[in-house]
């Protein structure tokens, strides 16, 4: 769910958007899991995401008419999910566990130093479009506190000091 | 979400696992976690098959028929272990089937969201072929036809390690059509979520698994007589359903006796303990061991502090005192002293640390995951936020605390679509209890505060939370 294209910003306000071929075929795969199309517009969000960064406002039209859903129906879910991201991000997304265990072993002075390293805070993206910083909730890492997950993976725990060499990775 | 490969290897990776080695976990005092491996790699189906695997799915199939299951699962009083601790043999006779009603679903609950909780990923990521296990005997007592596995999104690796021993159970003809010769057909796949704690209320998982908004639904009907899609559908927990093998192969008795004389519950519990104590980690320990012996497990608190309070399962619970540590982490006598034994993983929160700012952490979580559906709940939550921030800058005024009491209870039991709001209210009822003095220290410490508005109500009314 992740970026890992760098963010199609021309995408944004427009409603111009084509399913990639490949998607499209995902997505009709996932359909037959279920017995209505409708439980296929989660993961088909998903797998726009993956390829895009984010969610454009043509593919929420898109992926609508693949399944016979209007686009209230699919806003709906793509706003009300908190991995859906309807604007763009950056190529990295780093989400920092905020819950009660981070907060009992300190994320808040791991997060203070994130913010402090990239520049940014909660719901921004760098300049350079390399890292959108956003909470989440308990990653269910509670025994590596304070826990941080980078496009998918887990790390934790995570020190200010071990910032610098983790974030190496990720041009 | 596609993982990156930047982070392989680094040592920062977490990594789940059980803090027991093999020699202690074996097959008749662990039934969830004995096949684990001391390296921590996946058992993947060929090395399971050598541990026994799909051996009560055998049996099951050629001895019982689905009432002679739910008879055992009854008998053994399996107890819910998503936090309800309802019975499962209770909530499986009362799924509707039989007669012309059409086959349903059985959903395993993998959403694991709760502030606290890491139990269930260990047993989907290193193990799972348990948890399919036990979906068939639970689709098979609930004349299922099809399941899911319920996962949230964050969960990557387990999602990975699922498909692929789904994919090995169905070569193997553990699922698909005529299971073991049998007759009887089932397939799972694997749903992952897209974040939200509320998923996890079993009838906004229906929702959410329907492609809609997560929102709960009303009960009744109860998802046992019209779930997903409107079939009758079963909703249970990971670590619930990996219980269920052990107790058809070996009985109800034995499984009682797991716990020894502890407790009236039976079986084992997969327990933790996150916080700043000197081991965190997992345990799969008789059900009914006492807090002070989870703790002790833990190497109690890190050096040099001291325990002021801990929560028996997620932030759900209620706070409970160090005297309460010798009572035993069962449903019941935790439920006895005003907290909920909940998902059964410890949090402990130490001496140095202020209620007050640990309450506001806690609030922020359930104001942000609020579905927003009911009042109570969507407004007062976010309001309880405000009023913990202005105490814990000593801006508090006169009042503030019995509005707390007041927007907690307002969230109680009973006043609200699902237990969220309830599980909001819990802690902050029991924190305002016992430590009601560090609340009452944050008022009015400014002074000339100019906040005395008269009509603070429609002051302070659209509080946002973030
Ligand atoms: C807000 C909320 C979140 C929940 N999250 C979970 C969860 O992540 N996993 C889980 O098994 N149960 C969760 N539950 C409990 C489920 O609604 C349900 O009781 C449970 O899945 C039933 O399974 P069990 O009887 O096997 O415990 C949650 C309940 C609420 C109200
Ligand atoms: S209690 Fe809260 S989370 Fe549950 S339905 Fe109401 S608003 Fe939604
Ligand atoms: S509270 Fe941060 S991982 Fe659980």
């Amino acid at each position: 769910m992740m970026a890992t294209t760098p963010h199609t910003t021309e995408l944004i306000g427009s409603d111009r958007f084509e399913l990639h071929p490949d998607d499209e075929a995902a997505i009709l795969r996932e359909k037959e899991h279920y017995e209505q199309p409708q439980a296929a517009c989660i993961e088909a969000l998903k797998i726009v995401q993956r390829r895009h960064g984010w969610v454009p406002d043509g593919a929420i039209m898109a992926v609508g008419r693949l399944l016979g859903l209007g686009f209230a129906a699919v806003d709906g879910v793509a706003t009300f999910y908190s991995l859906i991201f309807r604007q763009p991000v950056g190529r990295h997304v780093i989400l920092v566990c905020d819950s009660s265990s981070c907060f009992l072993t300190g994320y808040e002075t791991l997060k203070q130093a994130l913010v402090e390293k990239l520049g940014v805070d909660y719901g921004a993206t760098t300049a350079d479009g390399r890292f959108t910083l956003l909470p989440v909730c308990c990653l269910g890492a509670c025994d590596g506190a304070p826990a941080l997950m980078i496009d998918g993976e887990t790390f934790g725990p995570v020190t200010p000091e071990d910032l610098s060499d983790l974030l190496e990775g990720y041009e | 979400m596609s993982g990156s490969t930047s982070g392989q290897g680094n040592p920062l990776r977490y990594h789940s696992r059980i803090r027991q080695s093999g020699t202690e976990r074996q097959p008749e005092t662990h039934p969830l976690t004995w096949r684990l491996r001391d390296d921590g790699e996946v058992v993947w189906l060929g090395e399971y098959l050598d541990k026994d695997g799909y051996q009560s799915v055998r049996r099951a199939l050629a001895e019982s028929d689905p009432q002679g299951i739910i008879t055992v699962v009854k008998d053994a009083n399996v107890r819910g272990r998503g936090g309800a601790g309802f019975s499962a043999g209770v909530k499986w006779s009362l799924t509707l089937q039989g007669g012309d009603m059409p086959r349903g679903y059985l959903i395993c609950n993998a959403d694991e969201m709760e502030p606290g909780t890491f139990k269930d990923r260990l047993l989907m990521e290193q193990q799972p072929h348990l948890l399919i296990e036990g979906m068939i005997l639970g689709a098979r007592a609930n004349n299922a036809r099809q399941g899911y596995i319920f996962l949230r999104g964050e969960y990557v690796e387990a999602a990975r390690v699922l498909n692929r021993a789904i994919d090995e159970a169905r070569e193997a003809g553990w699922l698909g059509p005529d299971i073991d010769g049998s007759g009887f057909d089932f397939n799972i796949a694997v749903h992952t979520g897209a974040g939200r704690y509320i998923c996890g209320e079993e009838t906004a998982l229906i929702n959410a698994l329907e492609g809609k908004r997560a929102n709960p639904r009303a009960k009744p009907p109860f998802p046992g007589q019209s779930g997903a899609w409107g079939r009758p559908t079963v909703v249970n927990n990971v670590e619930t359903l990996c219980n269920i093998p052990a107790v058809i192969l070996h009985g109800a008795d034995w499984y009682q006796n797991l716990s020894g004389n502890r407790t009236g519950d039976g079986g084992t519990k997969l327990y933790g303990v996150s916080g700043p104590v000197a081991e965190p980690g997992l345990w799969e320990l008789p059900m009914g061991v006492t807090g002070a012996e989870l703790l002790d497990r833990a190497g109690g608190l890190q050096q040099g502090r001291r325990l002021k309070t801990w929560l028996p399962g997620g932030t759900s619970t209620g706070f409970l005192l160090p005297e309460h540590l010798e009572l035993p982490l069962d449903f019941d006598s935790i439920a006895n002293v005003g907290s909920r034994l909940g998902t059964g993983l410890m949090m402990a929160v130490p001496e140095d640390r202020g209620m007050v700012s640990l309450m506001r952490n806690l609030e922020e979580f359930f104001a942000r995951e609020s579905c927003g559906w009911c009042t109570p709940c969507r407004d007062g939550l976010p309001w309880v936020v405000k009023l913990l921030r202005d105490l814990e800058k000593g801006q508090g005024q006169a009042g503030d605390i019995e509005l707390l009491d007041k927007l907690a209870a307002d969230c109680g039991p009973g006043l609200t679509f699902c237990a969220l709001a309830p599980g909001a209210a819990m802690p902050l009822e029991t924190a305002l209890r016992h430590f009601r003095q560090e609340f009452e220290q944050g008022i009015g410490k400014v002074s000339g505060d100019t906040r005395g508005v008269p009509d603070r109500v429609a002051a302070d009314a659209p509080a946002n939370n973030r």
